[in-house]
């Protein structure tokens, strides 16, 4: 530890530590402009200037970049500090004298006028005053090496290489992040691409997934952090106290021995872009339900208001019903849960805005407890449902005040009428889907797919949790769309038929497998390389082959296969098949 | 149902695996599709258990066609017991010709657990051409020498 005075207060502090941190440490203000956290002191304006007691005297040195050293006492605002100080902000002004973070410093040090001018005076509130910032955090913390300097003295300026768009460049924005002035701009949109909250809100690389994640963890978006990209950067390592910032975790996997699965894999949800009449991803303020669900939500990236692009509340709403369900060029069952989302939609719209609200449906289809009452509720409330598929949707701005409406044009077949009604917004419902990894599951496991491409069960009425093979279970929307209480019930349900085996602590094996008469065999081992289970050992000592009869699952190839007719698959053997082919052909 | 003039209706024998292609036979019915009722449907654990001399067998009771329906390739239960029935129905359909059965009257076909409508299908399908091919005719070995223009001995 190494002790030292500044403005008589004597403290303790690590090796190591600059002047200025231990000023921070006993709450010394020290004004600066080219330091900042995450860069290395560098010492360039020659702000944070403080007096050093010398036996000889007194010395000015910059507090950024000197190490504290043991009994060392320091001044951060004697006669000659300040004085310094606000010659060193009187020769910056008199170059950028209109520059607020300047003018702003020079009022800390009560410097009122400036006696000097400059040849290369800049009266732009955004001029670059040479700071280093930007150049330095290009090449410390993202490690892109983007911008340099051009020149010398005066001349000096902040460039790219031979004045051209850098090829270096991984536009991450940093340097107009740390620029004091704001002469560094980002112009590009957002570089990623794809922002969470369903392309409605911003983002950066490091963030939470939603308010409500779990775990709640920030994550790291690999695609976006900088790190991923020069191997440099770390802020986040450098500022997270607890130290739980690890770029080098990756992606693991993990065995365990189970001996129920229970398969809830979930699904996916209808993409309507190829849907190019309903213009979402084409028109603005089109959402899907999703979508609408993140914005209605308080925590969501509108704070729970439903907003147009433009900031403000929709005039008038359209929910259009079965988008991609229900349509012979889609999907032909129900995802049965939008008629309901649709009519919560309307409620909570109505209940936020002034918006008149239209739903578009084929059936409605208010199935189950307490639904056909919620339905009742919100047509008092004023929401206007209109049976029939909507054909399309297209731009209807004719004049400035109706810019950016929608125009809805669809069959209302109760009153057997072509209508077109103009909206603001307008909210598909898009269809439930099965994952779109749905094929490699089923494959693991395995299981069978019905003509919908969800998860088969082993009985559609008789059986709706199992699947045909034994200790596999398939729950909620992988099996089929469904809403929150049929997916608890039937969870609930998977879960009690493996606690019951569990309890149970035995397992039955089925009886039918294959066993080798020691007698017959001839130890030709045909049988050996067929049986896909290795089930079957060649025992040298008898010169027979012999069936582990726990790893026999009772296919029969070998069975069928065996020359001598050794092999006697139980269940279906030789004899049982043969008395039944006789039955069954007797008539 | 439906009976052709002659009133020959076809007994067909229908090697069905127990995972896909008998419960495929069995969503059928739970389905209500229709298929006609002349594939006499036996349930195997898997087609690799259909043994050459079953067909062979059930031709000799009189069947006038088999039908062995398994997995998909790659989706067998058993990992390749489908695959082993592809291999012996190929090599069986050379010797039913040896045997003056036609190779048509022995059909292999995949039809998954889902496939209600595959397996309505394919039962219907091969009941018509079992129904085209007519009553089997297995030759007695008289038959077959005075074809030859041999004495019996």
């Amino acid at each position: 530890m190494i002790s030292l005075t500044i403005d008589g207060m004597t403290t303790q502090v690590q090796e190591g530590t600059t002047l200025l941190q231990a000023a921070k440490l006993l709450d010394v203000k020290i004004p600066t402009l080219c330091y900042h956290p995450l860069l290395k002191p560098f010492g360039a304006c020659r702000l944070c200037v403080v007096e050093l007691q010398r036996p000889t005297g007194y010395e000015l040195i910059t507090s950024c970049n000197t190490p504290c050293q043991d009994g060392m006492v320091v001044s951060s605002n004697s006669k000659h500090v300040l004085e310094a100080r606000r010659l060193v902000l009187e020769m910056m002004l008199a170059r950028w004298p209109n520059v607020p973070v300047l003018r702003q410093r020079a009022e800390e040090v009560g410097l009122t006028q400036v006696r000097f001018t400059s040849v290369l005076r800049d009266e732009a509130e955004d001029a670059c005053i040479l700071c280093l910032r930007c150049v330095r955090i290009c090449e410390e913390v993202v490690g892109a090496c983007a911008i340099g300097f051009e020149d010398r003295g005066i001349q000096r300026r902040v460039v790219t290489p031979f004045n051209r768009e850098s090829e270096a460049c991984i536009a991450c924005g940093a340097c107009a992040h740390v620029c004091p002035t704001h002469h560094m701009k980002f112009v590009g949109e957002d570089y990623r691409g794809k922002p969470p909250e369903f392309l409605l809100g911003p983002n950066t690389a490091i963030y939470m997934p939603t308010a409500q994640a779990v775990p709640k963890v920030p994550r790291i978006d690999r695609e976006a952090c900088i790190h991923f990209k020069t191997g440099a950067c770390q802020s986040c390592v450098t500022v997270c106290e607890p130290g739980a910032v690890n770029h080098k975790m990756e992606d693991e996997e993990i065995e365990v021995e189970v001996g129920q699965i229970l398969v809830a894999t979930g699904y996916d949800l209808f993409d309507p872009t190829p849907m190019a009449q309903y213009g979402y991803g084409r028109l603005d303020n089109i959402y899907t339900g999703l979508d609408i669900e993140r914005m209605l939500n308080s925590t969501g990236p509108t704070g729970g208001r439903v907003l147009l692009k433009n900031g403000k509340p929709p005039r008038a709403v359209a929910i259009v019903h079965c988008i991609g369900s229900r349509d012979e060029n889609h999907h032909r069952y129900c995802s049965r849960v939008c008629c309901m989302y649709a009519l919560k939609f309307s409620h909570l719209i109505k209940e936020r805005t002034e918006a008149e609200v239209y739903n578009f449906y084929i059936d409605m289809r208010a199935f189950g407890k307490g639904y056909e009452e919620f339905y009742s509720r919100v047509l008092n409330e004023g929401a206007n449902v209109i049976r029939g598929k909507v054909a399309e949707v297209v731009q209807a701005g004719w004049s400035k005040q109706d810019e950016g409406t929608l125009l809805v044009r669809c069959e209302d077949t109760l009153i057997g009428r072509f209508r077109e009604i103009p909206v603001d917004m307008v909210v598909l419902c898009n269809a439930i889907e099965p994952r779109r990894d749905v094929e490699q599951v089923r494959r693991l496991f395995g299981l069978s797919r019905s003509p919908d491409g969800f998860f088969l069960e082993r009985h559609p009425k008789l059986d709706p949790v199992a699947t045909t093979t034994d200790g596999l279970f398939v729950a909620g929307c992988a099996q089929g769309p469904k809403d929150i209480p049929d997916t608890v019930a039937q969870a609930s349900a998977a879960a009690a038929r493996m606690l019951a085996t569990i309890a149970k602590g035995v397992v039955e094996i089925d009886p039918v497998r294959a066993e080798i008469d020691e007698n017959l065999c001839s130890g030709c081992r045909t049988c050996i390389p067929l049986c896909p289970y290795s089930a079957i050992s060649y025992l040298e000592d008898k010169k027979v082959s012999q069936v582990n009869s726990t790893l026999c699952k009772g296919c029969g190839t070998c069975v069928a296969a065996c020359p001598s007719g050794s092999i006697t698959g139980y269940g279906f053997s030789d004899e049982q098949i043969d008395a039944e082919m006789v039955g069954l052909l007797a008539v | 149902m439906k009976t052709s003039k002659n009133g020959f209706e076809p007994r067909i024998v229908g090697f069905m695996c127990n995972w896909c292609a008998y419960t495929g036979a069995d969503l059928a019915g739970v389905s209500r599709l229709k298929s006609p009722p002349n594939v006499r449907i036996m349930r195997v654990m898997c087609t690799g258990r259909v043994d050459p001399s079953f067909v062979l067998r059930a031709f000799q009771l009189g069947a006038d066609g088999v039908l062995i329906a398994g997995c998909h390739p790659g989706d067998c239960h058993y990992q390749e017991g489908n695959f082993k029935a592809l291999r012996r129905t190929t090599l069986l359909r050379k010797m039913l010709r040896q045997f003056g059965v036609e190779p048509e009257r022995l059909r292999l076909e995949w039809i998954s657990a889902s496939e209600a409508e595959r397996a309505s299908s394919v039962v219907t399908e091969f009941t018509e051409q079992v129904r085209a091919l007519g009553p089997l005719h297995l030759e007695t070995p008289e038959e077959v020498f005075a074809e030859l223009g041999v004495e019996a001995s």
